[in-house]
């Protein structure tokens, strides 16, 4: 009977190997498959209860952990409150984590493998491991003008502001309102945090949303810059080059024609470049768009980054689109940005940041260094263009720099004048429906020269009349109180 | 035993009795249950227990009873086997201590001092199998009242009164303050009664009989009482949805047989049979196929229970692991709290959460030996029976080993069963001392010397002696 008893035991073997493999594909190869259920209360809780590391903007926390005696033995709070929250999002039991919170969670949380030696360190030494710090580009001075810029022009005001370094691409100031408390919703207390996430979420005027990334809207007249740009591009032309001025603008195959806002001529039948950028003129830009084709336009968006995902560091990035255009009518209204061209704000502080930059778009960026819990730098963040070559010629770059400070030294964009220095601006607006008050749109450079912040502010929603906001009179004083702060 | 030579002029290979090995194993062995104690209590409460002294005490106590027991009553004894049982029940007592200390304070509970106790009832029996039982030979006389004794076990948590259900499977008896799985006894039972009968009919199993499609049929009458005594475990334990069990005995049935008979046909015909059954009980039972459904689809089970059925059970356990990963996040710093019954069935994904992978591979290392020592013992058994009955035992352990690990861990369908000398569970350690009792009694017998019958020289060298013999019994 031995030779069965011993085909037997290569039997059990066979078992015991079976349950090994299986042990070893749960508890390794498929370990974190199963951590990273949304439902494994385990990890939850645990992620909940961590000491993650802190967002700091300079040497100031804007969000970290502080030590609790409840159930969870760390509390994450926000010292950066309304003002930073669109940047650095929220983490909740409940509704999960955004922004900073979100995309930077496996630093902040210590699982990243740039952090493997530490948590090495922390194993051996049996102390509990520590998450990674998060450092922001975010400069806090551009980022209070941003802020209290939005929140003066009242309560519930849909509006952004963003601004970028030009030559690298740091993300100076990302400001959103109307904003919300995020200890509100980090809170312990499960059934106040529902109640606030509950009363945010139903608000109609969207206080969880970071405008300045995710609100993609018709940039209007601000997008004249990228029809200046195709035209100096592909047209040969210069700021002296004479455009078509006139009262309105006949659209071939429509009954519509394309009048200028206050339905006079832009000062004469033709007139150069630079005044119809001044003056902002529909006529003129909208006749640029039917000479370019929409292919030019199309590829010169897209050099400023509009269709592509530019921003990894936060999201999720509404992403800007000039979709293409069935006839010369949609190219004219596409080329002063209305149609179905959308931008977010951060898009067109990108094309002032182009324009500044010698056409250059560098690729935006908001995580400046991550560090570890001993304040190790793990990882730097590296200026890049967002594309091989340029958007514009440096030649280019120039003449738009040129029309652009005219545009605020003699034109719409004046409330962005700042005394001793040189200011390149471009003020827009764009229509909803008759009932409703048009978006408001600037973006700004400075010092022209040699430009240190290129700014976009956004107005989406407020209680003024329609005239008002085409002078540029919502964004440019806080697009010029977040230059200040940056040049001084 | 040095003075010992052999009787024939073969040189005979020789065992020596190892019991001084077996005493530095179990030492061993009690380092680990008594060092996983402290180490529990410095994990969760962040401090020596203070009853580790007297625990400590009793449990040194208990292996120094088993390893003197086994120096008077198997002197031969295999030498590995104790001390891993002793070192599975000494960590499964720390374990449960730890999952004691989890529970919230209003359903506090001392399972790991309820288990101590067990395991004393489990040595003493363990002592008296070895005492009652100096040779397993005898066992063989008792092969129909061993068969009838199980049948009665399995059918007694059927009757009235005494009879008990616990979450579904009717399998417990009430004997006043304590409940009992009979099931666990009738194991053993059902294993001498296998054994008993294969040793005595193999020979008309494998030889009489006529063959069809390959296969060598036995006759009727060699097989029908076998087939009888598997028909009724099995349907008793189908009515008592215990699929743990039914998976246990078929297993042990169509092993031993083909043990037995030597002939492969049987793990076919086996296979076949099982996988027939299989689709039957599938087909048939719905909390047969309850259980295979949350086998291959646990999430559709989790969070939310789906027609009444939830897989929690065997999601947390899951979770647990995944958790502890590769060394386990340490005694106290895991939440075992999170799997229902974690005490018993699940006792496996709660090391493994707090353990390790480390810790589980250990510990299968450790079932697989006793395993491998159990068939080592059936390979130099020099009996029939003796080898029945160990692959009998060893199989016992092996399967069981294998259907509560691989359910839990999600390689096979979820059935209960508890994992031998870990789990909580009374009946179940108390069986397995036995098992561990009986083996050891089989691995004495065989690795005992051969008596020595005298040789010629021996006859030789003594003198002729003359018999008086009474004249009265001449005359008669």
């Amino acid at each position: 009977m031995n030779r069965p008893i011993r085909t037997l035991s290569v039997g059990c073997l066979i078992l015991f190997v079976a349950l090994m493999l299986n042990l070893t594909y749960v508890q390794f190869f498929k370990a974190n498959w199963y951590n990273d259920r949304a439902d494994n209360r385990r990890v939850t809780e645990e992620a909940y209860s961590q000491q993650r590391g802190d967002i700091l903007v300079g040497k100031k926390a804007i969000a970290t952990s502080k030590p609790s005696d409840d159930t969870y033995k760390w509390q994450r709070t926000y010292p950066g409150g309304k003002k930073y929250a669109p940047i650095t999002g929220f983490m909740s039991f409940s509704f999960g984590q955004t922004g900073i919170e979100r995309s930077q969670d496996s630093v902040l949380s210590g699982k990243d493998n740039k952090l493997f030696t530490n948590r090495l360190v922390d194993l051996v030494t049996n102390s509990e491991p520590a998450g990674g710090n998060v450092e922001l580009t975010i400069d806090p001075k551009v980022q209070d003008a941003a802020y209290e810029g939005l929140t003066a022009l009242g309560e519930d005001v849909q509006a952004a502001a963003v601004a970028i370094e030009p030559n690298t691409g740091k993300i100076l100031a990302m400001a959103s309102t109307p904003t919300y408390n995020p200890d509100k919703l980090a809170t312990h207390d499960f059934g106040a945090a529902t109640k606030s996430y509950n009363q945010l979420s139903k608000d109609e005027n969207e206080p969880l949303l970071n405008r300045s990334i995710q609100t993609a809207l018709p940039p209007g007249s601000t997008f004249k810059l990228v029809t200046a740009a195709a035209a100096i591009e592909n047209l040969g032309m210069d700021g002296d080059s004479m455009v078509y001025g006139g009262a309105s603008l006949d659209l071939p195959g429509t009954t519509t024609d394309l009048p200028n806002l206050n339905g006079t001529s832009c000062g004469g039948e033709q007139i150069t470049l630079t005044h119809a950028l001044e003056v902002s003129c529909n006529t003129a830009f909208g006749s640029l768009g039917m000479e370019l084709s929409d292919e030019e336009m199309q590829e010169q968006a897209e050099g400023f980054g509009f269709g592509q995902d530019y921003l990894d560091d936060i999201g999720p990035l509404a992403k800007s689109q000039y979709p293409p255009n069935d006839g010369k009518a949609e190219q004219a209204r596409a080329a002063i940005g209305q149609q179905s061209v959308i931008a977010t704000p951060l898009q067109m502080a990108m094309v002032s940041a182009g324009i500044a930059n010698g056409g250059e778009v560098m690729k935006p960026y908001l995580v400046d260094r991550v560090t570890s819990s001993s304040l190790d730098v793990i990882d730097q963040g590296n200026p890049t263009t967002i594309d091989n070559q340029p958007a514009v010629s440096q030649d280019t770059a120039e003449i738009l720099t040129q029309m652009m400070v005219s545009t605020v030294d003699n034109g719409t964009a004046e409330a962005a004048a700042i005394d001793g220095v040189s200011v390149a601006g471009k003020t827009g607006t764009a229509q909803t429906t008759k009932d409703k008050p048009p978006y408001a749109w600037f973006t700004s450079f400075a010092p022209a020269e040699n430009p240190s912040i290129a700014v976009a502010v956004m107005v989406q929603k407020s209680g003024t009349e329609r005239s008002e906001i085409a002078g540029g009179r919502l964004g440019g004083p806080i697009a010029k109180a977040m230059m200040e702060a940056a040049i001084s | 035993m040095s003075g010992f030579t052999p009787a024939s002029s073969m040189p005979v290979f020789v065992h020596r009795s190892r019991r001084g090995a077996e005493l530095v194993l179990l030492i061993l062995a009690l380092a680990v249950g008594i060092g996983a104690y402290a180490a529990v209590g410095l994990g969760v409460k962040e401090e020596i227990p203070v009853d580790i002294v007297g625990y400590g005490t009793w449990l040194v106590a208990l292996l120094v009873a088993a390893h003197i027991g086994v120096r008077l009553l198997a002197p031969y004894a295999d030498p590995v086997l104790l001390p891993l049982v002793a070192m599975l029940n000494g960590f499964g007592l720390a374990v449960i201590h730890r999952l004691d200390l989890s529970r919230p304070a209003a359903e506090k509970a001392d399972f790991a001092g309820q288990q101590l106790t067990w395991m004393t009832i489990g040595v003493a029996l363990f002592l008296i199998t070895l005492f009652v039982v100096p040779d397993h030979r005898m066992l063989q006389r008792f092969t129909y009242t061993a068969g009838l004794g199980a049948v009665v076990m399995l059918i007694l948590p059927m009757l009235p009164i005494i009879g008990k259900e616990i979450n579904g499977a009717r399998i417990w008896i009430n004997l006043g303050p304590v409940s009992f799985q009979p099931g666990e006894v009738a194991k053993v039972l059902l294993v001498i009664c296998f054994a008993g009968y294969l040793a005595v009919h193999r020979d008309a199993l494998a030889l009489a009989g006529r063959r069809f499609a390959g296969i060598d049929l036995p006759r009727g009458r060699d097989l029908g009482p076998l087939l009888m005594m598997w028909a009724i475990s099995l349907a008793i334990l189908v009515l008592q949805r215990d699929l743990g069990s039914s998976l246990l005995f078929y297993g042990l049935f169509v092993v031993t047989l083909y043990v037995a008979t030597e002939r492969k046909g049987w793990i076919v015909v086996g296979g076949v049979l099982f996988a027939g059954g299989v689709f039957a009980a599938i087909s048939l039972f719905s909390h047969v196929r309850v259980r295979v459904l949350t086998w291959l689809n646990p999430f559709d089970y989790y969070p939310e229970p789906l027609n009444g059925t939830s897989s929690e059970q065997l999601v947390q356990g899951l979770f647990g692991m995944a958790w502890g990963g590769m060394i386990g996040r340490g005694f106290g710093s895991g939440q075992p709290w999170r799997i229902p019954y974690a005490n018993s069935d699940f006792i496996v994904p709660a090391i493994g959460e707090e353990l390790g992978l480390t810790a589980l591979l250990a510990l299968l290392l450790c079932y697989g030996l006793i395993v491998e020592r159990g068939l080592r013992t059936a390979i130099v058994a020099r009996d029939d029976f003796g080898k029945l009955l160990a692959v009998g035992l060893a199989t016992s352990v092996a399967l069981q080993t294998f259907v509560v690990v691989g359910g839990v861990t999600g390689l096979i369908p979820l059935t209960g069963l508890t994992t031998p000398f870990l789990s909580y569970g009374g009946s179940s350690l108390v069986a397995n001392w036995v098992i561990v009792a009986l083996l050891l009694r089989v691995s004495d017998q065989s690795r005992r010397p051969l008596p020595t019958a005298p040789s010629d020289e021996d006859l030789a060298a003594e003198e002729t002696q003359i018999v008086k013999l009474d004249k009265g019994a001449l005359n008669k």
